[in-house]
C-alpha cells in the first residue's frame, strides 16, 4: 500500500486505495476560541454523495505534516460542505490552523459509529459535553433540532473551563430558541458571568429529566466522561441508555493497524461512539 | 408563617428522613429572606451563623483577590443549600456570597439550630447525617475543578510500534505554502 504524501500527486477522483484521501478545498476558517477553529471544506461536484451520521469522523490530512482524526461537526441535514471544529494541540492541528480559503486538504471518511439518534426517537435526549467535546455532538444536536417533534425533552449540559472557552456561544442561543434546554457551567468565572460555576456533573445531579425514557450522549475529556456517566447512573439512567465517544491516537482509521486499540475494541472501527455498557470495564481499567 | 416554612422543609431533600417534630423545631429557627441582585449577603471572615435554602435565584461564591476582579468559584441555585461553615467551629465564612439574580430563600438561624442540636442529640445526629453527603459532594466537585478536566492532557509516551511510527515533523511556519 502506498501512502501518498505529496498533495500535488493526488488525483482528484477517489482511487480504490482506502488510505488515499480525496482532495478538498478550504472554504473558510473561523476562529472560535484562542486555540480552536472551525474549518469548512468542500469537494465541488461531489458533496451531494457525501453522507455522514452524527458522531462520525474524517481523517484530515495536512500535506507534508500529517493526518489526524477529526469529528464532523456540521449539520448532517445539509450537503455541500464538510465542517470540522478543531483544537490546536500539536503539529498537525497547528498547521491546519494556518489554512486559508482556496488551500487544499486531504479527507478520508466518514468513519466510525454514530450517536443513536434514530433509537432516541420518542425519548428524551440528555447531551453532556465538556470543552471541545461539544463539536462531535453538534451534528446530533442539529439532527434532533431538525426533527424536533420526534423527540421529547432535549437537554444540553455543557461544561468548560471558563466563559471565554465556551464553544458556539451565539449558536447555543439559537439552539435554545429551537427547543433545546441548555445549562452551561464553567470551572471558574469573572463576576459578569451569570451562568453556573461548578463541575458539569453537578448539572446532571440537579437535572430535571426522566431517567427511564432518556438516552444520554456524553463527549469530552475522558476523565469528565467517567464522572458524567457516574452522575447519570446515580440519577438512575440505565447504563444501557448511555453513549460515550472515545478518542485514541489513530493511524489507519480502518481497523487494520491497531493503533487505537482499546481493550478488545478498535476505536476507529467499533467506535468512536460506544454504548457505555460495552466499554465500561475498560474505562475503569488502568493503563488502557 | 411557621406553617409556610414547615412546608418548605417538608419537601426539601436536606430534611429528608427527619420526623415532623424535628422539622417543626427547625422551622422555629427559620425565616424568609430576599436578596437583590448584586447584594453581598455573606462576607469572608464574618461569623457563620446562618445557612440558606435557596427557593429562587442564584448566588455566586466569590474569592476576593486584591488588585483584580473577584473569582467566582461556585454557584448555588434553586433548591440548593448554601453554607455549611455554621456546622464546624470556628463558624466563619470562607467566601463572599453575592446574589447574581434576586434570591428568595429560607434562612435558618444556626445559633438557634446549634442550641437545639446540643439539647437533643437525635436532632443533631439527623442534621449531621443529612449535611455530611452535601459536604462530601462539594469536596468531590472541588477536586474535579482542581483537576482541570478540560485542559489539554500532557502527552503520554507513545508505545514504540515494531515498524516504528513516522517521526512527527516540526510545526510549519505560518506562511507554509502547502
Ligand atoms: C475519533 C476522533 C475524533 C476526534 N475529533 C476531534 C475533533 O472534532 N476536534 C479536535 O480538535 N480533535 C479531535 N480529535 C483529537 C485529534 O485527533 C487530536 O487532537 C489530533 O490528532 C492531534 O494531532 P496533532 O498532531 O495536532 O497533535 P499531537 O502532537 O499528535 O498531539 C498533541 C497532544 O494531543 C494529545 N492527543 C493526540 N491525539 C489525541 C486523541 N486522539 N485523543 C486525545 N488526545 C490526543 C496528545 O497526547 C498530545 O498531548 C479526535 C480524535 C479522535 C480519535
Amino acid at each position: 500500500m502506498t501512502y501518498v504524501k505529496d498533495g500535488a500527486s493526488l488525483e482528484r477522483s477517489k482511487t480504490d486505495d482506502p488510505m488515499v484521501p480525496d482532495l478538498y478545498e478550504v472554504k473558510s476558517l473561523l476562529r472560535e476560541l484562542d486555540d480552536t477553529f472551525t474549518l469548512t471544506v468542500s469537494l465541488p461536484g461531489q458533496m451531494e454523495q457525501f453522507r455522514f451520521s452524527p458522531g462520525q469522523f474524517n481523517m484530515l490530512y495536512k500535506f507534508g505534516v500529517g493526518e489526524v482524526p477529526i469529528s464532523i461537526s456540521g449539520d448532517p441535514g445539509a450537503t455541500g460542505e464538510l465542517v470540522h471544529t478543531i483544537r490546536n494541540v500539536g503539529p498537525v492541528t497547528d498547521a491546519m490552523s494556518y489554512l486559508r480559503p482556496g488551500d487544499m486538504i486531504g479527507v478520508r471518511g466518514p468513519y466510525g459509529s454514530s450517536w443513536p439518534v434514530e433509537a432516541a426517537v420518542g425519548k428524551d435526549v440528555v447531551i453532556v459535553a465538556g470543552g471541545i467535546g461539544l463539536a462531535p455532538l453538534r451534528p446530533a444536536i442539529l439532527h434532533c433540532l431538525n426533527h424536533r417533534d420526534q423527540y421529547g425533552d432535549l437537554v444540553l449540559y455543557y461544561g468548560a473551563r471558563s466563559p471565554s472557552e465556551m464553544l458556539y456561544e451565539r449558536e447555543i442561543e439559537r439552539w435554545r430558541r429551537r427547543g433545546l434546554h441548555v445549562e452551561e457551567t464553567v470551572d471558574h468565572a469573572e463576576p459578569s458571568w451569570t451562568g453556573h460555576v461548578g463541575v458539569v456533573t453537578h448539572l446532571i445531579d440537579r437535572g430535571d429529566f426522566h431517567p427511564d425514557k432518556t438516552l444520554a450522549f456524553v463527549c469530552g475529556p475522558e476523565i469528565m466522561m467517567r464522572y458524567a456517566v457516574q452522575a447519570l447512573t446515580d440519577s438512575k439512567v440505565p447504563d444501557t441508555q448511555i453513549y460515550v465517544s472515545m478518542e485514541r491516537n489513530m493511524k489507519c482509521a480502518l481497523g487494520f493497524c491497531g493503533r487505537c486499540q482499546y481493550g478488545p475494541v478498535f476505536i476507529c472501527r467499533d467506535g468512536p461512539v460506544f454504548p457505555y455498557q460495552k466499554i465500561a470495564p475498560y474505562m475503569k481499567t488502568r493503563e488502557i | 408563617m411557621i406553617k409556610g416554612l414547615e412546608h418548605v422543609l417538608d419537601v426539601h431533600p436536606i430534611f429528608a428522613g427527619m420526623d415532623q417534630e424535628t422539622r417543626h423545631l427547625i422551622a422555629g429557627c427559620g425565616k424568609n429572606v430576599v436578596h437583590e441582585p448584586g447584594d453581598y449577603f455573606i462576607r469572608e471572615g464574618d461569623e457563620a451563623n446562618v445557612f440558606y435554602l435557596i427557593r429562587h435565584g442564584r448566588a455566586a461564591l466569590e474569592v476576593h483577590v486584591p488588585g483584580r476582579e473577584p473569582i467566582v468559584i461556585a454557584t448555588a441555585g434553586e433548591n440548593e443549600v448554601l453554607g455549611w461553615a455554621w456546622l464546624t467551629p470556628p463558624y466563619r465564612w470562607h467566601f463572599d456570597v453575592r446574589a447574581v439574580e434576586q434570591i428568595r430563600a429560607v434562612s435558618i438561624d444556626a445559633v438557634c439550630l446549634r442550641a437545639k442540636c446540643k439539647a437533643d442529640p437525635a436532632v443533631g445526629f439527623a442534621f449531621y447525617k443529612n449535611f455530611t453527603p452535601l459536604i462530601a459532594s462539594r469536596l468531590d466537585a472541588t477536586r474535579l475543578q482542581l483537576i482541570d478536566v478540560y485542559g489539554q492532557p500532557k502527552a503520554a509516551p507513545e508505545p514504540e510500534l515494531e515498524s516504528g511510527p513516522p517521526a512527527k515533523p516540526a510545526p510549519p511556519k505560518p506562511a507554509d505554502p502547502q
